[in-house]
């Protein structure tokens, strides 16, 4: 193949401007450093707020005394209650999630894998991750409260479980898959049964992950409110035990995040001291672990 | 004879897929089973809890979904103690604060994002990845707080004046209404807030899905005599465009559905309709928030619950218009998204 | 010096260890009987020194491309051929650990000064890389890309000009009636002519083709080795490749590079007949590389 038509127009091209094209860019780049910094500072001045306005209210009676039941109370109270009230909630929530939603995640990638059904409870997870957490609390109500007719932190807790559950699984399968095949199957190849395989071999393998992974699902349930706010309520008591009025199973149970919610909304000053010191906890609780997850595991999983 | 499970899984690559051999003794026989008996009833666990939502939600709206027909969606009044339902308002407060938060979010995520990609050394783009990372971990309520304790006060004092003063305070939308308490909380706060709550993830999964052009296509766009920008939106952002599709679906569910920021930010006029990005307003979820526990009539209570099922309905849509989304990327990629 | 012939058949093993006894040498190829220094030199290169951070990779290049020829660039793997021709359209500049020292003269200008207009230079100076990159984008917005980027003109116009470099890259035929579909749906050395095309069409003045065809079969290089000696009657292209049949059959002067120095350039006849350098020699005749 020699000649190539040499049919082509001669005319010079009229050139589009260089400067414009370079201007444009160049704003761009500008408006990138300005979001970016935009972003940064938004982030920092939130931390900022909270640790300047909450720290104020740390105090001993901060974490040892209950929840004010005057309102119109000025010193002398706390919100330790509350705490204590979020740690049981989280805790009976992980209880319940956290396997449930483990053992999810390996069928996922251990067993289900790319079959039909498997893909179609992948798909579902993903889906319920995105239903707002005040829905998942309407569930709760509806299924754990308005039956028994009084509220619970029983019910908070499930509320908060059905949010960990999905998350759980999707982060547990990430991982799962992240260990390589070679080392399932030379286990499989010495005559291991199958469970001990995974449970032993794969996820030891993996055990910085899935710690990561749980504990970042734990701490963002734990700084949730809506699905609270009609399932565990909130109290300024402690908790008396399991089950009567008082108790876990069989009435309100005292929150810090349902009870910021209360404080801040509340007009008494005090209160809403109180609820700073609430939210730089809460603060310093997720972010926290979120930076020491990620420094000591190195690895940490996004969403 | 019992004595050898097969294992052929379907979808295995390579050696996986190979029957697998495990010997029985005596302790593994029921073992295995028993354990991918429970795996599996732990993963369709999480697949009926949704189908066990929904149809919860739908039994307990039925009674308001019979009784009030469509009047709870095309109507405005809300007011339990006459028995009217209309929640057009809080229909109209989800959308316009959901807009507010996505016209402000997504161009500021991707020029983020093209900054981490493209602008800065990779140690500087962890660093501020980090940083928008850890916003996203900020629970609602704080956004809240900080949202009603300063930003409120700001937007009352300083900003709404002063947009007011200026020409754009006569066009319509902008343009105080009947409703306007003092611009301090309104839907445009609301919106802002919401925006910077959806922010990192959009961000984040741009900046990901961006990464993944090859190098070489870039440096083709370069070898041509483009820009920075024009490489950008002409072939990183096309490239990356399902991805980014998929985030925005997602930060759409999240702002639709978002309550603790918005019901401390966006007023609780439950039965008038906004006329200003400046009037208070309400939202779905934040109506639901606000009024659910006081609510004595089993009417009301089941309008609430019909809204929450509305919205569920709304999220559960943009969640699989983003799956489907997120899914393309996989598949032009080969990898999960 | 030492020109001895193997005269053994031909053993096509692989690509780059097998020399043939004697190289072919197609009909239009001048470079053994002009005169080097009369001809026109599209780039000149001095003393031009190149790092990797603190790794200096090339070590005081000299070299003259010249107008309308095809300059062919062999040497082992890491021996600084790919990075040589990178300076040539300032793509190691998106890098900031890379760096360029000395002079590289087109048109009077050293384009490694600050106050080239780097949008400018890629205009004039084409890229071919070696894995076939299309835009993600239909054929035809493919081959309008550098067009559009950077010359007003008109839909008939534009679409004269797209048809054109497609008849010159020797494409049309395959693709006219696949205009609308993406780049990607074409295959590897259908892609590769396309992002030949879309390199010329934006009327360039030099072409660098980085290793273009070992990405790709046999069948197609075959077609892209005719492109390259029609495209030399309009542009000026520089080719770098692991193929030394190949820089045999399609160039005029070859370099051969070696640990980041030049260790020598002339036409491809000598070159290949009649190496100066014992150096050159070993590498043509297989010994190491």
């Amino acid at each position: 193949m020699s000649a190539v038509a040499q049919t082509e127009s001669a005319l010079p091209m009229r050139r589009r401007s260089v400067t414009r094209r370079k201007a444009v860019d160049l704003l761009i780049k500008v408006l990138s450093w300005i979001g970016a910094w935009f972003g940064i500072a938004v982030m920092a001045f939130i931390v900022w707020e909270v640790v300047v306005r909450g720290a104020a209210a740390l105090n001993w009676d901060f974490f040892t005394k209950s929840t004010p039941q005057d309102f119109t109370a000025s010193a002398g109270a706390g919100m330790a209650n509350a705490i204590v009230g979020t740690l049981v909630i989280t805790g009976f929530a992980a209880a319940i999630g956290i396997p449930i939603g483990f053992l999810a995640g390996v069928y996922l990638a251990e067993f289900g894998r790319n079959g039909r059904l498997a893909t179609s409870v992948r798909m579902i997870a993903n889906v319920v991750m995105g239903v707002p957490s005040i829905i998942v609390g309407v569930f709760a109500f509806a299924i754990m409260v308005r039956p028994v007719g009084h509220y619970s932190g029983i019910a908070g807790a499930v509320a908060l479980a059905f949010i960990m559950l999905p998350v759980m699984a999707r982060t547990t399968e990430d991982i799962l898959n992240l260990v390589p095949n070679e080392l399932r199957e030379s286990a499989l190849a010495m005559g291991v049964p199958r469970w001990k395989v995974t449970l032993g071999v794969i996820c030891k393998a993996a055990r910085g992950g899935l710690i990561t992974g749980a504990t970042l699902a734990i701490v963002r349930v734990a700084g949730e409110t809506a699905p609270l706010l009609f399932t565990a309520l909130s109290s300024p008591y402690w908790l008396t035990g399991l089950f009567g009025p008082g108790g876990f199973f069989g009435g309100p149970t005292a929150n810090l995040t349902k009870t910021i919610y209360d404080f801040a909304g509340s007009p008494y000053p005090y209160l809403q001291e109180l609820a700073w010191g609430g939210a730089l906890v809460i603060i310093i609780a997720v972010l926290g672990m979120n930076v020491l997850v990620r420094l000591v595991f190195q690895r940490g999983k996004k969403w | 004879m019992g004595t050898v499970d097969l294992d052929i899984r379907p979808g295995a690559e390579g050696p996986r897929g190979v029957a697998e051999a495990t010997p029985r003794g005596r302790r593994g026989r029921f073992g295995d089973p028993i354990f991918r008996v429970l795996a599996t009833a732990c993963g369709l666990t999480v697949a009926l809890g949704m189908f066990g939502l929904a149809a919860v939600l739908v039994y307990n709206s039925w009674p308001a979904i019979t009784g009030l027909g469509t009047h709870v969606i095309t109507t405005v009044a809300w007011s339990p103690t006459t028995g009217e339902y209309g929640a057009l308002a809080a229909l109209t407060g989800t959308f316009l604060s959901t807009l507010v938060a996505m016209v402000i979010a997504v161009p500021l995520a991707l020029v983020i994002a093209l900054l981490l990609v493209e602008l800065v050394h990779p140690a500087v783009a962890r660093v501020v990845g980090t940083a928008i990372e850890m916003l996203a971990a900020i629970p609602s309520i704080i956004f809240g707080m900080v949202g009603i304790f300063v930003i409120v006060p700001f937007m009352q004092d300083t900003f709404v004046p002063w947009v007011l003063s200026t020409p754009l305070g006569e066009l319509p939308g902008i343009k105080p209404g009947e409703t306007f308490q003092q611009g301090g909380v309104s839907i445009f706060t609301a919106g802002i807030v919401l925006a910077f709550m959806i922010l990192p993830f959009i961000t984040a999964v741009s900046r990901d899905v961006m990464a993944m052009v090859p190098q070489v296509t870039k440096e083709a766009g370069y070898g041509m005599g483009s820009t920075t920008w024009e490489v950008m939106h002409k072939i990183s952002l096309r490239y990356a465009n399902s991805g980014i599709v998929g985030a925005v679906f997602i930060g759409l569910g999240r702002a639709l559905g978002e309550t603790m920021a918005v019901a401390f930010l966006i007023g609780s006029v439950y039965d008038k309709l906004p006329t200003s990005l400046f009037d208070p307003g309400t939202s779905i979820a934040s109506l639901i928030a606000n009024t659910f526990s006081e609510a004595t009539d089993e009417i009301q209570l089941s309008a609430l619950i019909e809204l929450g099922l509305i919205l569920f309905l709304i999220t559960v849509l943009f969640q699989i218009a983003a799956q489907f989304w997120l899914r393309r990327v996989q598949r032009s990629t080969g990898g999960r998204a | 010096m030492v020109g001895t012939k193997v005269e053994e058949p031909t053993q096509m093993t692989s690509e780059a260890t097998v020399v043939p006894p004697r190289l072919e040498v197609a009909e239009d190829r001048r470079g053994g009987d002009e005169d080097f220094d009369s001809l026109p030199s599209q780039i000149s290169v001095r003393g031009l020194d190149f790092f990797y951070g603190k790794e200096q990779a090339l070590f005081s290049n000299d070299i003259e491309i010249k107008q309308n020829r095809v300059t062919a660039v062999i040497g082992p793997s890491g021996c600084g051929k790919s990075t040589h021709i990178r300076t040539y359209n300032r793509i190691f500049n998106l890098y900031r650990d890379q760096r360029a020292k000395g002079e590289i003269m087109m048109d009077g200008e050293n384009i490694l000064s600050s106050q080239t207009d780097l949008l400018d230079l890629r205009r004039r100076v084409g890229m071919i890389f070696q894995k076939p990159s299309p835009f993600p984008m239909t054929v035809f917005d493919n081959v309008a890309y550098g067009l559009r980027q950077h010359y007003k003109l008109s839909r008939s116009e534009l679409s004269d000009r797209v048809e054109h470099a497609l008849k010159r890259s020797a494409i049309w035929d395959e693709v006219k009636n696949k205009l609308s579909e993406p780049g990607n749906a074409l295959s590897g050395g259908q892609q590769q002519r396309l992002c030949i095309a879309r390199a010329i069409a934006a009327e360039p003045e030099v072409l660098l083709m980085d290793e273009p065809c070992s990405a790709i079969d046999p069948v197609a290089t075959a077609k892209i080795e005719e492109l390259v000696l029609d495209l030399k009657s309009r542009y000026t292209i520089v080719l770098v490749t692991h193929n030394m049949q190949q820089a045999a059959r399609v160039s005029d002067y070859t370099a051969f590079f070696f640990q980041g120095y030049i260790v020598e350039f002339g036409p491809t006849t000598q070159i290949f007949s009649n190496p100066a350098q014992k150096q050159t020699e070993e590498y043509i005749t297989g010994r190491f590389g």
